[in-house]
């Protein structure tokens, strides 16, 4: 399996910003305090155990939640501030990759891929349209699917083009939620190495929401472990797992790694 | 750590459920009202959307106005040979299809099959964040699913109207031919001898409300769907059950509003 190459992160230009966030969703606390940094260029992990507000922690990143207390700065822009067509063209520079894909069912894959593009950028061509459909294709390795309908796809094609969608708009940051959730192993290893592909070719910073240890260890410059709403730990790989914390010590005993 | 606590209720669980949900609807029409008159518009998605109504339900309120008409006038005879006027036939079909028959009848057939189809289809949509996925690539998911299968019902389902009284009255028609023997024309003549621009009115004015309600309805229940597929069939059903009882209530209204017209 292909890791992530090295790469430039410059640690003095903040991409995400994220300080004292609290979410909670009736009575339940999801997130406690979160205080973290994505910096240009860098992917982050970020592991827990299923329910512990990971996909919500991002939803809240690109404006679809509002968080309770704390600020989210993205790309210098305090997010819950924003109105909406402010939100909007900050949407449009951040990659948003759904768990479940989130492929419009009633559309083919080339449709799928035009459909944001012609919806926000109402003068383009047919033929420009086709370009940008065809290279994003071509750079998720489905270039012969593009006639499919997202119900004839694996869910491995489906996470592609799930995948493509997002690069489409050209976007600076990608936000991934559980890349690699239901898929097998063979399948997941491709998806690994597709989203360290997006990194190197688009030059994007990332967040990788995952609880699949290989994922995290392969496609990540740093991981960061949230337990109870906050982040337990925040390093390398080996560094957030070479501890006596029990609690990470299980979440890593209980996982399969494949270097 | 237990981050549970009792919810407290200021009536009871069913009560506080039913402000909340009127709240919702509210919130919902008013922002229908409020995207619906702001650019971008999605014309050619507008145009797909009238195109499904009208084929998704076009058979059945072929046969259903047909059938209607049939049945109706052949169960009205009786009474009126009773009193030798079953020459008024042509008339009481021709006020009682194009008034109330045809609007309400093409209404419960779209709140069926379109209203059902629009609470699937964006409860669907709702479930599997397709609409999530929409907000996050910066198109605004509400004007583009909402706003045109609303308009699409309300300016399609009107047409319908006309068109299944058409068929209604055409059913009428070969009914009366059957028994009387009457022409066409002479049929057609007397139909609309009593019909006047008021009736022609309120049967435009209902068809317009019920469509826009099947619209509206079908969309608040889908877009507000919860709880994976279960929600998806919640969603559908909710959507027919509301729209029926929403057209009917709006049936009285209007022929309430319409007879103070007539009469005052």
């Amino acid at each position: 399996m292909d890791k992530l190459q090295q790469h430039t992160i410059n640690r003095d230009e903040p991409v995400i910003s994220i300080k004292g966030l609290h979410k909670s969703f009736a009575d339940l606390q999801v997130l406690n305090g979160i205080d973290f940094t994505l910096y240009k260029g860098e992917n982050v992990a970020i592991l827990g155990k299923s329910g512990t507000g990971k996909s919500v922690l991002i939803k809240i990143i690109v404006g679809l939640l509002k968080p309770d207390k704390g600020e989210v700065i993205a790309l210098g822009k305090q997010v819950d501030r924003l109105n909406q067509k402010e939100l909007d063209a900050l949407r449009l520079r951040i990659g948003f990759s759904f768990q479940s894909s989130a492929l419009y069912d009633g559309l083919n894959v080339y449709q799928n891929l035009a459909f944001p593009l012609t919806m926000n950028q109402k003068n383009i061509s047919k033929k420009e349209l086709n370009i940008a459909v065809e290279r994003i294709l071509d750079a998720v390795g489905l270039k012969d699917k593009m006639k499919q309908m997202p119900s004839d796809l694996s869910g491995g094609q489906r996470k592609r083009i799930g995948i493509a969608r997002t690069l489409i708009l050209k976007p600076e940051i990608m936000l991934y939620d559980e890349p690699t959730a239901g898929l097998d192993p063979i399948t997941s290893a491709d998806i690994i190495q597709l989203i360290n592909e997006v990194q190197q070719r688009f030059n994007t910073s990332s967040i990788i929401i995952t609880h699949d240890l290989t994922c995290a260890k392969n496609t990540s410059d740093r991981t960061a472990m949230l337990l109870d709403g906050k982040f337990a730990k925040v390093g390398t790989f080996e560094e957030v797992f070479n501890t006596d914390d029990e609690h990470l010590k299980e979440f890593y005993n209980y996982n399969f790694i494949q270097d | 750590m237990n981050n549970f606590r009792i919810r407290k209720y200021i009536f009871t669980k069913k009560i506080d459920q039913f402000f909340e949900d009127v709240y919702d609807a509210s919130k919902f029409l008013l922002r229908f009202f409020k995207e619906a008159f702001k650019r971008p518009f999605h014309l050619n998605e507008l145009i797909n959307q009238c195109f499904e109504v009208g084929l998704r339900s076009l058979t059945l309120i072929t046969l259903t106005g047909f059938i209607v008409g049939i049945v109706f006038t052949k169960q009205s005879r009786p009474s009126l040979s009773d009193f030798g006027a079953t020459s008024w036939l042509p008339s009481l079909m021709g006020i009682a299809i194009i008034k109330a028959l045809g609007p309400l009848v093409t209404a419960l057939i779209c709140a069926g099959k379109v209203g059902s189809g629009i609470g699937a289809e964006l409860g669907s949509m709702k479930v599997t964040e397709q609409v999530e996925a929409m907000e996050v690539s910066s198109i605004n998911p509400f004007k583009y699913l909402v706003v045109n299968r609303v308009l699409a019902t309300t300016i399609t389902i009107p047409v319908l109207v006309f068109y299944c009284s058409f068929v209604a009255l055409l059913g009428a028609f070969v009914n009366v031919h059957i028994e009387e023997g009457s022409s066409f024309l002479a049929f057609y003549n007397n139909a609309f001898s009593t019909i006047t621009f008021i009736d022609i009115t309120e049967s435009i004015v209902k068809s317009v409300v019920y469509g826009f309600t099947i619209g509206i309805v079908g969309c608040f229940k889908g877009y507000n769907a919860t709880q994976g597929t279960r929600g998806v069939g919640r969603a559908a059903n909710q959507a027919v059950v509301f729209s029926m009882f929403l057209i009917f209530i709006e049936e009285i209204i209007i022929v309430q509003i319409f007879d103070w017209i007539i009469y005052s």
